[in-house]
């Protein structure tokens, strides 16, 4: 049995402890906006935040996550306001295909949070883990450029 | 891609193929009677636009209440077509943008062609649609004209409203709807169009329908649907291409929690086509327990004959087979006679690996079969094939299999292919429920259709200029045609970048040898266009330094002057990206002015390269488009390539959205630098070797390009393709710069192989 709260609900599983937390998002609680991509943790498509920090969900186990706070980019936005990363990525036009901006969205607000004025190295750094297929790398890095100006 | 542009030969030779409907051979341009209002109960499923009051064409329709439905039937997989198709419709229309409603058009042949490939959706269907808003506005007009009293003549349209100006009376399209509707549909040839001077919509940004939704994580791919009572499958194919099952055990999957049951499905039978591959399916109640499930399976495979291919002497034998002679497809002048003259003569061989499409969603699908009638949702660039297709696997009628579009999480030419979706459809049958298909990436990487391994040799004899008198070009390649039983290459594949070389040269020659293909070899962006660029415009630059000559100097004088060049006089069926040659024909003069654009703009010959810097440049024609791309390196001291900067000249004639459009060159530019770099399926014993992003690199943000920029030539021309053409020149003008930076040939891909250090 594992408790854990999820987009700010209180959520119980008891199914099997090894199964990673994307497919309890998915499937279970029919949140889609989190994407499958690999299954190994190498393209980040499937990236949320566990107690604030990018995790990639397709390699977290449920087990782990007793007492922990999971949110997903279904509830990045709060009551209908748009998180900046989500306005910056409006405002670029960021997405072609779109399936792996949920999870370059969730990556960039995370690296938002410990790094508020990244510079370009840091973006590099930060979003290596998260393959974008269509190609739009430097519109994600304008974007959070953007998102963290919009803090200031 | 356009298989539709079969010669007559090869026509005959593939009828088999062809009527079984494997793939859609329909009307690449939309017919005459599709302009006009669909016949009644003719639709496989009604739209919005379908069942709204007022509607003149397949694509649009009208309620009293002012919104407009326009239906998008070519799919968006990244390109912006959902929102650049009905843009054309609704700025003919005039109408108010934010009472447009964007429908996803089902797989169904009244729309015309669906077959979202070869970057020809708005170059095939941007007329169509102009028909659409036009007719509904010349009906609004009409029926104002009525009811105002007043001549049609004096009557004009703005922002949802017919305008009569002399008497500043105004009547909003919801209030004309009933009365437009009893109007006849104006023929199409009797329509007056917007004059360029008038767009609102095209020509200017626009964000995509989908961009809210994306952002926010409610855009629905393939993998997002669910169905009631739906169960879900993962299949393990044969490891080798029609291999079949020596032995089952299945008793420990049965075991893990969730699975419900096995099913076998009867392996693939050539031509692979888009059928099933075959293998077993373990059936569950969540995709962790049938992928738990399916790790617990103990098969046998008897291999067969494909177990045979491995990569490293298959590609021996290529590069072997490339340097001897083969059966001419492009002849110009007497290259023969001008090799037996004597000279310099300088040859090359190229060779690029196979490579997969690895879009990020994996192929899925759902299906439901009831009734004798079969529905399907998944992300298709071919909703027609996958009726076709489902069809053909269930045994059922075609107007029998509903397929619903869903966003597709990238496509790249893989989910033309719907192979998935007849896995889904044959379970579903079989288990009578709903059934989702999930590919994992392993699935993905494991079983794709190929972009086909090629090996590409050039000879050249030139004068004391170093400009070639003789040319000779000649490729080696597993042919898409095998996955439809074609003894080589279908004549398209010879078109992308071989037959249609542009060059001022009085002897060509072109040639194509076939290898076997051993797997399902498929269209990949921008096909055979890649490896033909590649070789040919690094030869060419290579022709450059070995006459001491600037390269772009020599490119330009490589077109002469520049002009129309008539490849039947040379013995080619041109298919031509299946468009009318007289409409969109070869010209070196265009290709000439994206050259000299891409000069200007990426301050060529300013800096000298050296030190670990370096830049090149390469010009390419595909999908009707003209693009030049200037390619910059940086190269550190371990090896390592940077590319900081990335200039991409296109002339793909109108652009309807520019912002989408320069997207579609910014995406060329990485996926090519990083199929280039990383790019490289290899087989062993038939199977293949890489397993997910790790054995098989694309473009990570910190090794793709930092900047492109692209620009637009302001041609006039019709409007082209903008999907595919970003890439062939890229990967040309990338190896060009490395050898600028560090005077290494790179003749092979990936380029990450090659030391630099």
């Amino acid at each position: 049995m594992v408790n854990l709260t999820v987009n700010g609900k209180a959520q119980t599983y008891d199914g099997d402890p090894d199964m990673p937390l994307l497919w309890y998002v998915r499937d279970d609680l029919r949140l889609t906006g989190t994407r499958f991509g690999c299954g190994a943790g190498l393209c980040g498509a499937c990236t949320v935040h566990v107690n604030g920090q990018a995790v990639r969900s397709c390699q977290t186990k449920m087990s782990t996550l007793a007492g922990k706070t999971v949110l997903t980019i279904d509830a990045l936005a709060t009551n209908g306001t748009l998180h900046r990363v989500q306005k910056a990525w409006v405002t670029h036009n960021v997405p072609q295909c779109g399936y792996c901006q949920s999870g370059q969205i969730m990556s960039a607000a995370a690296l938002l949070k410990t790094t508020p004025y990244p510079t370009d190295a840091d973006i590099d750094r930060a979003m290596a883990g998260n393959i974008c297929r269509c190609g739009t790398y430097q519109r994600i890095r304008a974007a959070i450029h953007t998102a963290a100006k919009e803090r200031a | 891609m356009f298989i539709e542009n079969i010669s007559l030969n090869r026509r005959q030779f593939l009828g088999g193929v062809l009527s079984t409907g494997a793939f859609v051979v329909a009307s690449r341009l939309a017919p005459e009677e599709l302009f006009a209002q669909a016949p009644a109960g003719a639709a496989i499923f009604n739209t919005k636009a379908d069942t709204a009051a007022l509607h003149p064409s397949v694509y649009l329709g009208i309620e009293p209440d002012g919104t407009v439905f326009i239906v998008t039937h070519r799919s968006e997989m990244g390109t912006g077509i959902r929102t650049s198709l009905p843009l054309v419709a609704a700025d003919e229309l005039d109408a108010t943008w934010n009472r447009v409603r964007i429908e996803q058009g089902v797989g169904d042949p009244r729309y015309g062609d669906q077959n979202t490939d070869g970057s020809r959706s708005i170059r095939d269907f941007y007329d169509a649609f102009r028909v659409a808003g036009a007719s509904a506005r010349s009906m609004l007009i009409s029926a104002a004209a009525t009811q105002m009293n007043v001549p049609a003549a004096e009557l004009t349209t703005a922002n949802h409203e017919v305008v009569h100006a002399k008497s500043g009376k105004k009547l909003g399209y919801g209030a004309l709807v009933a009365a437009a509707a009893k109007l006849p549909v104006p023929k199409a040839a009797d329509l007056k169009f917007k004059p360029k001077t008038a767009w609102k919509f095209v020509g200017k940004e626009r964000p995509i329908y989908d961009l809210n939704n994306i952002a926010t994580g409610k855009a629905e791919f393939g993998l997002d649907v669910y169905r009631d009572g739906m169960v879900f499958a993962s299949i393990e194919h044969p490891p080798v291409l029609g291999g079949t099952i020596k032995s089952l055990d299945d008793k420990d999957a049965l075991t893990v929690k969730g699975v419900s049951q096995t099913v076998t499905l009867d392996t693939i039978k050539p031509p692979v086509q888009f059928q099933a591959l075959g293998g077993v399916a373990v059936i569950g109640n969540s995709t962790w327990s049938v992928m738990q499930g399916r790790k617990k399976l103990k098969i046998d495979w008897n291999d067969g004959p494909h177990a045979s291919f491995t990569s490293d002497p298959f590609k021996a034998a290529m590069l072997e087979k490339v340097k001897q002679p083969a059966k001419a497809c492009r002849n110009l002048g007497n290259v023969d006679a001008e090799f037996g003259k004597g000279g310099k003569v300088f040859e090359s061989v190229y060779y690029t690996p196979m490579a997969a499409h690895a879009s990020m969603e994996p192929p899925a699908a759902v299906a439901e079969f009831k009734n004798g009638k079969a529905e399907i949702w998944c992300p298709t660039q071919n909703p027609q094939a996958v009726q076709d297709t489902v069809s053909a696997a269930l045994g059922i009628d075609k107007k029998n299999v509903v397929c619903h579009v869903t966003l597709l999480g990238g496509g790249f030419g893989r989910k033309s292919k719907p192979d998935y979706a007849a896995e889904a459809a044959l379970l579903a049958r079989k288990l009578g429920k709903p059934v989702k298909v999930v590919w994992t990436r392993e699935d993905d990487i494991h079983h794709d259709f190929y972009h086909a391994a090629a090996a590409v040799y050039h000879k050249a004899v030139v004068d004391a200029k170093g400009k070639p008198t003789a040319w000779l070009h000649r490729s080696v390649f597993q042919p898409i045609g095998s996955t439809f039983g074609a003894p080589g290459p279908l004549p398209f594949e010879l078109d992308l970048g071989l037959n249609d070389v542009a060059y001022d040269i009085a002897n060509i020659r072109a040639e194509n040898a076939g290898a076997d293909a051993h797997v399902r070899i498929g269209w990949f962006r921008a096909v055979t266009n890649n490896f033909h660029a590649f070789a040919q415009h690094c030869f060419v630059d290579e022709l450059a330094h070995a006459a001491g000559r600037d390269s772009l100097e020599f490119m330009l004088d490589m077109l002469g002057p520049g002009k129309v060049i008539d490849l039947k006089a040379q013995g080619v069926d041109y298919s031509n990206y299946g468009a009318d040659i007289a409409k969109y024909p070869v010209d070196s003069r265009r290709m000439r002015k994206v050259l000299e654009v891409a000069g200007e703009k990426s301050n060529w010959g300013k800096r000298k390269p050296g030190n670990g810097w370096g830049i090149g440049i390469a010009a390419h024609r595909s999908f009707n488009t003209y693009v030049a791309s200037v390619v910059e390196v940086e190269i550190d001291a371990q090896g390592r390539v940077r590319i900081p900067r990335i200039d991409q000249v296109a002339d793909p004639g109108v652009v309807i959205n520019p912002d989408r459009a320069r997207s579609q060159f910014e995406g060329g530019a990485v996926m090519g630098a990083g199929l280039a770099m990383f790019g490289e399926i290899t087989a062993a014993n038939g199977r293949i070797q890489q397993n997910n992003f790790d054995g098989f690199r694309v473009a990570r943000m910190n090794d793709a390009p930092v900047q492109v920029n692209v620009h637009f030539v302001e041609s006039g021309n019709l409007p082209t393709g903008v999907g595919e053409p970003g890439m062939p020149p890229v990967i040309a003008a990338l190896a060009n710069a490395i050898y600028a930076a560090t005077g290494k040939r790179i003749r092979e891909m990936p380029f990450s192989k090659t030391k630099l250090a």
